[in-house]
């Protein structure tokens, strides 16, 4: 075997950090993921502000379980004289998709391995100096004429095999960047905002995001482009040497 | 008469604050809840250990005022009374539906356990002591969630009041559907934690735990349990019903403040 530069590049494949650190964190977003789809499948409707139910306008509407449609409501009740009261309605749906009781612990336990994994990821990335090397975009890198002919090399699948691990490209960069720095963490927070005790020990977090229903609609578009980048992840591994990648992010150095 | 409950009152608040002090420092060696025989529950119980050392344990849920109030479901049990109901109680149901045709007049709250007195509260006993009324976020574990106003004896007076010995650390609580839950001490005497009467300003509808429900306002709304029947202060964690583990209500988290 050769010693040529791509090689010698690329053969320490990921630091062990790396590789324990994003196995364990895949593993959580796939759980998080199964678990949360379970999650909303209960109540598929969407809000904007603080409070959002059956009996008030959904922003969104998933049509993805037997409770989209709510089951029966009695007639009802306001609780004011107003003409515009707020009312009360009892719900009778014997049938309904609930299975939150396992799906909302299994959620949590995901999510505690995640954000447990992640804090070692970022801190240990930031110190070891990993985040600002081979992360973090140089200004040179996310010029526009830089930057287009990555997204027409990626258009056109022109995609140059490599070895597992850095230098990466300019939108590989912005696309982990974006997920380790912006896209993740606001998971997390959107998540802690729905959390009746977290918000109540920090007010702030309930309105940073508009209200805990709000929280809720972020964190599931959040996920959708988490999961944009999951399916984009696995397609560029696959077409950029799937064994080479593999081997770089599970035994790291052939050495 | 009022006089004597005033001592009482006072001794029983220096008991309370006594089992309050024995709840922080047995904290750490007593057992946790179980997690239900299921693995799944490490991590409520890792919420509930971060929860507990982390957050300041008197943080008030945010209120609002009554122009924020929406429309509530009432879910799950709306009338206790309905031999159709999905946890109608063969003994507690027809006695619920005897009370409710005398308008709750004959309800009384049962409430034993580890405590010096116990006894039983009318509807008028607890409308005695000072009541406390809020406008909170009902947060459902479905995912929803509704604003309403809620009128109510604290917790802490009631246990103040029956003299919760030292050494308790929980508040137990069985419903007239047949519902069993409980919550540690640092919830129970939060003071945002009441024991309802009133629901946007009026008797608390049947849907919504009529004549009387819980409210804590910083767990999930399964949590708040309706139509209470007795109120068990103990120094072991009870599990209700371990055989019901699987099932909808044993399954459940006993941590719900995430």
């Amino acid at each position: 075997m050769s010693t040529s530069i791509a090689d010698s590049a690329s053969a320490r494949g990921h630091p062990r950090w790396v590789r324990v650190t994003h196995w364990l964190i895949a593993t959580a977003v796939l759980t998080l993921t199964f678990s949360g789809y379970v999650i909303l499948m209960v109540h598929p409707r969407l809000y904007w502000g603080d409070a959002g139910n059956s009996l008030t306008p959904a922003l969104i509407e998933l049509p993805i379980s037997r409770n989209h449609r709510n089951g029966n409501w009695s007639e009802p009740v306001p609780f004011f004289a107003s003409v515009a009261s707020p009312v009360t309605s009892n719900r009778d749906f014997p049938d309904m998709f609930n299975q939150n009781a396992w799906a909302r612990s299994l959620h949590f336990l995901a999510a505690w391995c995640a954000v447990l994994g992640g804090l070692v990821y970022v801190i240990v990335g930031l110190l070891s100096g990993h985040a600002r090397r081979d992360l973090w975009p140089r200004a040179r890198e996310v010029g526009p004429r830089r930057l287009w002919r990555d997204v027409r090399d990626h258009l056109q699948l022109r995609i140059r095999p490599t070895g597992g691990g850095p230098p990466y490209g300019p939108l590989q960069k912005l696309a982990y960047t974006f997920v380790i720095f912006v896209a993740l963490p606001t998971m997390v927070l959107t998540g802690l905002a729905m959390s009746p005790a977290v918000t109540a020990a920090i007010p702030p977090l309930a309105s940073l995001f508009g209200g805990s229903q709000s929280s809720r609609t972020v964190h599931f578009f959040v996920f959708v482009a988490v999961a944009m980048f999951v399916v984009v992840h696995v397609v560029m591994v696959l077409l950029s040497g799937f064994g080479r990648q593999m081997r770089g992010m599970t035994i790291g150095s052939r050495r | 008469m009022t006089g004597s409950r005033i001592v009482l009152t006072r001794r029983a608040l220096l008991t309370g604050a006594a089992s309050a002090a024995g709840l922080a420092l047995t904290g750490c060696t007593e057992r946790l809840p179980p997690t239900y025989g299921n693995v799944l529950r490490m991590s409520d119980n890792l919420s509930y250990v971060a929860h507990r050392l982390l957050i300041p344990r008197h943080a008030l849920a945010k209120e609002y005022g009554r122009g924020d109030v929406t429309s509530f479901p009432a879910i799950g049990t709306t009338n206790p009374a309905d031999p159709a109901g999905e946890s109608f109680s063969k003994t507690l149901g027809p006695e619920f539906s005897r009370l409710m045709h005398g308008d709750f007049a004959d309800y009384r709250l049962q409430i034993d356990g580890h405590v010096a007195r116990p006894g039983s509260y009318s509807l008028a006993d607890l409308k005695r002591f000072a009541p406390r009324t809020q406008i909170t976020k009902h947060t459902c574990e479905e995912g929803w969630s509704a604003i309403g106003e809620w009128t109510g004896t604290p917790l802490a007076r009631v246990l103040v009041a029956c003299g919760a010995l030292p050494g308790a650390r929980f508040v137990n609580f069985h419903t007239f559907d047949d519902w069993d839950d409980s919550i540690d001490m640092v919830d129970a005497l939060h003071p945002q934690t009441i024991l309802a009467w009133g629901m946007n300003g009026r008797d608390l509808p049947l849907g919504h735990g009529a004549p009387l429900r819980l409210r804590v306002e910083t767990q999930l709304g399964y949590k708040s349990l309706k139509f209470l029947q007795r109120m068990t202060v103990t120094q072991e964690f009870f599990d209700p019903a371990p055989e019901k583990q699987a099932t909808f209500s044993g399954g459940w988290a006993w941590y719900a403040g995430i």
